[in-house]
């Protein structure tokens, strides 16, 4: 008699790991970064570098120091994805020590705090980008951000212009951006977040592999484009149209590649719409009556904090239990 | 086309030998048959050593309600009743044929010749399914018969064949339904006729457009017999999901398919039905695919074999196994068992021997839950298998209960699909095996 392997059922397993999921986000982010370095230079890379390698720097030391724990955690591209939105919510002349600070709450406070991957409530990136926003909202400026300058469009002197971004001009007044240069992405802001084409691209992507479904962003943005459009018809002059509040700021970075962050948002597709209006809704809320022009990042961790709530009340329906 | 309406998961198919036409396999000269071959109580052994028997001798009897004759494939002398490995390890009681000759029971007809004419009565059918030893060939072994006694005050409107086949790699019921058509269609006539309707709906997956074509051929001339080509997922073969997929209606949970009307069969089924009714002659044996990724394109094969041959001839019948084997399956891979003794017999649900090669017969290391829901969302019974895993690894097995535990039904698609390979169906099973413990200790009280 040979001896063969034993085990249950099934013997067949689909072609899909956390590992591929994980590197599939980071290479749906890669138009986005593309657009930020044309946009606003090497700044953006060299910052996007500098937050992803402290972010594997961090939760290597903490898995193999205070965790000791596994070490391949550290291949699976969750640290990639946490280091590149994190670098994508910051100006692009934030300086290298404040992103290597921000990757340290992320991964530190935001992720091994409650046990490393799959375990954190909330997502580690946005609460490195909350931590640097509170405490150094000079460099985190809402006034400053640099003027997106295209790498061959003539100007030599990159970063040398600083400029409103869109949200804070629908804040404070202000001429408002053409709707064509925020969907390209030919505004200011947070380096990552400005092209929603490029988010887009991404977020297509990702949907085609299966690796996000698209119930949480159809919700975050339709939603946030119905209460945002209610707000406009009610009162024109005081509310914006609702197309600039999808293109500006951080709403398609959010609702494409932040709120669809499985760990920190709810199993069922009910759960999920539930998520994804709530997002959406906040949004709105944080940006028409808040007092800062940015909304999103306090939205999605807001709805973090409701998820287990919704996973514990939402739940699927059940085959043969219809009445 | 039509599919059901909750979760499913698309495993690769592979068919390998849905092309092969079925070999008759040669008889063995020992063999070895569970006196007990079905679900349910077990059965009484009517023989003793030394006995003579005959192909289609009745060697054990019903002893209950839900239980099935069986019959000796072989003639021949019994040499020992004795307990015997089957292919899991388990010991059951077995009955040992010395095989000489093939001599079979008189009254059995054995021409190839299609009797098409159905002369027996609705009461007379379902007794004979019993006396043959009739089981639900579709895997779960249940004995036929019982299916066809309709419970007072339900009825029964559909009659759904199974020819699905949405197990990758089994090819058996594909080339039954190329080779057997009229057959089978006879035998559903017989089904028919037994609950006393006019409608059947044969249900089968659209990777097998021979069968298809064959079958929508046939179906012409029997009326009232369709034929519904279905889309492509796995579980559809599932009896709850394949009447969902045909009728659209749901089984409430714990009850059974009469509940809303329907009584299913597989293709395998309605063709010993045709065999014990039109010829008289027992479940003795069933088709079998012997296939795998790493076997020879002329060793992948779909076998008559009777029952009790032992595992070990079949596999070099075929040429034996490639250096590279690591698992072998009785079954498809997704709800099959791993073979752990080649040794032990065939049974009359035997419907493959799957090789696996060493790299695809291990599991990757488990690593932690990313909550990506991919199991809820292919959970084809609508339950959260990453929450009632949690609970059945926290021993917490009321509140599994009250998650719908027992309503999995063990299609393995929630393993399948995580990302992360957590065993998800492991727990769950654990969960079940439990919560049925409760349920009973409760039930006593």
């Amino acid at each position: 008699m040979s001896v063969f392997n034993i085990s249950g059922s099934p013997h067949v397993h689909s072609v899909m790991t956390t590992k591929k999921i994980m590197w599939g986000v980071v290479l749906a982010m890669i138009p986005a970064l593309l657009v930020s370095i044309y946009f606003f230079g090497i700044n953006a890379l060299v910052l996007t570098l500098v937050s992803v390698a402290s972010c594997l720097f961090f939760e290597w030391i903490i898995q193999k120091y205070l965790l000791k724990g596994d070490l391949s955690t550290l291949t699976d591209g969750s640290a990639v994805i946490t280091g590149m939105l994190l670098a994508f919510n910051v100006p692009s002349s934030l300086p290298l020590w404040l992103i290597i600070l921000g990757a340290l709450v992320s991964i530190g406070v935001g992720k091994m705090t409650f046990g490393g991957l799959g375990k954190n409530p909330f997502n580690p990136a946005l609460v490195g980008r909350v931590f640097l926003f509170l405490s150094f909202p000079t460099d985190m400026a809402m006034s400053a951000w640099p003027k997106p300058t295209p790498l061959f469009g003539g100007s030599s002197v990159v970063d040398a212009l600083t400029g409103p971004t869109t949200l804070s001009i629908i804040k404070q007044g202000g001429d408002l951006p053409s709707v064509m240069d925020m969907f390209v992405g030919n505004v200011g802001g947070s380096f990552g977040e400005i092209s929603a084409i490029a988010i887009i691209i991404g977020g297509i992507y990702m949907l085609c592999r299966k690796i996000i479904s698209w119930h949480i962003p159809v919700s975050f943005l339709g939603s946030a484009f119905v209460f945002a459009l209610i707000l406009h018809l009610i009162n024109p002059t005081e509310y914006v149209s609702p197309i600039y509040h999808l293109l500006a700021g951080g709403m398609m970075l959010g609702a494409v590649f932040m709120a669809t962050d499985m760990v920190t948002s709810p199993i069922t597709h009910k759960g999920q719409i539930i998520f994804g209006c709530g997002c959406g809704i906040l949004t709105i809320v944080f940006r028409c009556f808040g007092p800062m022009p940015e909304g999103v990042s306090f939205a999605i961790l807001i709805m973090n904090g409701v998820t287990p709530l919704i996973n514990k009340f939402v739940k699927t329906d059940k085959f043969g239990y219809k009445k | 086309m039509k599919t059901f309406n909750k979760g499913g998961v698309h495993p690769q198919e592979n068919k390998l030998a849905s092309n092969s036409k079925i070999e008759v396999f040669p008889l063995t000269k020992k063999a070895v048959v569970f006196v007990s071959q079905h679900l349910g109580a077990p059965a009484t052994c009517l023989v003793k050593k030394g006995d003579k028997v005959k192909v289609g001798t009745k060697i054990a009897e019903a002893s209950a309600f839900i239980c099935a004759n069986t019959h000796s494939p072989y003639s021949g002398t019994v040499t020992k009743v004795d307990m015997a490995t089957d292919f899991n390890g388990f010991k059951k009681p077995a009955i040992y044929i010395d095989v000489q000759g093939d001599e079979w029971e008189e009254g059995i007809d054995t021409s190839t010749e299609i009797k098409r004419e159905i002369t027996l009565e609705a009461k007379d059918i379902v007794q004979r399914m019993k006396d043959c030893g009739v089981v639900g060939l579709g895997g779960a072994a249940f004995p036929t018969n019982v299916k066809y006694m309709i419970p007072e005050g339900k009825k029964a409107e559909f009659l759904i064949i199974n020819g699905v086949e949405c197990e990758p790699y089994l090819t058996s019921d594909n080339r039954i339904m190329v080779e057997n058509t009229e057959e089978i269609f006879i035998g559903i006539e017989i089904m028919k006729k037994a609950l006393g309707i006019n409608t059947a709906m044969i249900g089968i997956e659209n990777n097998k457009p021979e069968a298809i074509s064959m079958m929508t051929q046939m179906s012409k001339k029997y009326k009232g017999t369709s034929v519904v080509p279905l889309k492509m997922k796995y579980p559809q073969g599932a009896e709850k999901q394949l009447i969902n997929a045909l009728t659209g209606r749901e089984v409430p949970s714990g009850k059974l398919p009469i509940e809303v009307g329907c009584v299913v069969d597989n293709v395998g089924t309605a063709l010993a039905i045709y065999y014990a009714v039109q010829k008289n002659r027992p479940l003795i044996d069933n088709v079998l695919t012997f296939t795998g990724k790493s076997i020879k394109t002329e060793n992948q094969k779909n076998l008559l074999v009777r029952v009790g041959t032992p595992l070990q001839e079949i596999i070099d019948y075929c040429g034996g196994l490639p250096e590279d084997t690591g698992k072998l399956i009785s079954g498809g891979p997704m709800m099959g068992k791993a073979i752990m003794d080649t040794s032990a017999p065939t049974v009359k649900t035997t419907s493959s021997i799957l090789v696996m090669n060493n790299k695809e017969s291990k599991r990757s290391e488990p690593s932690p839950c990313i909550r990506c829901g991919k199991c809820v969302e292919a959970c084809p019974m609508g339950l959260e298998p990453v929450l009632l895993s949690i609970l059945c690894s926290q021993d917490k097995w009321e509140e599994a209960e009250k998650e719908c535990v027992m309503d999995c039904i063990e299609c393995g698609c929630c393993l399948f699909t995580c990302p992360a390979n957590r065993p998800l169906l492991d727990l769950i099973r654990v969960g079940k095996f439990r919560v049925g413990a409760l349920r009973r200790a409760r039930a006593q009280k």
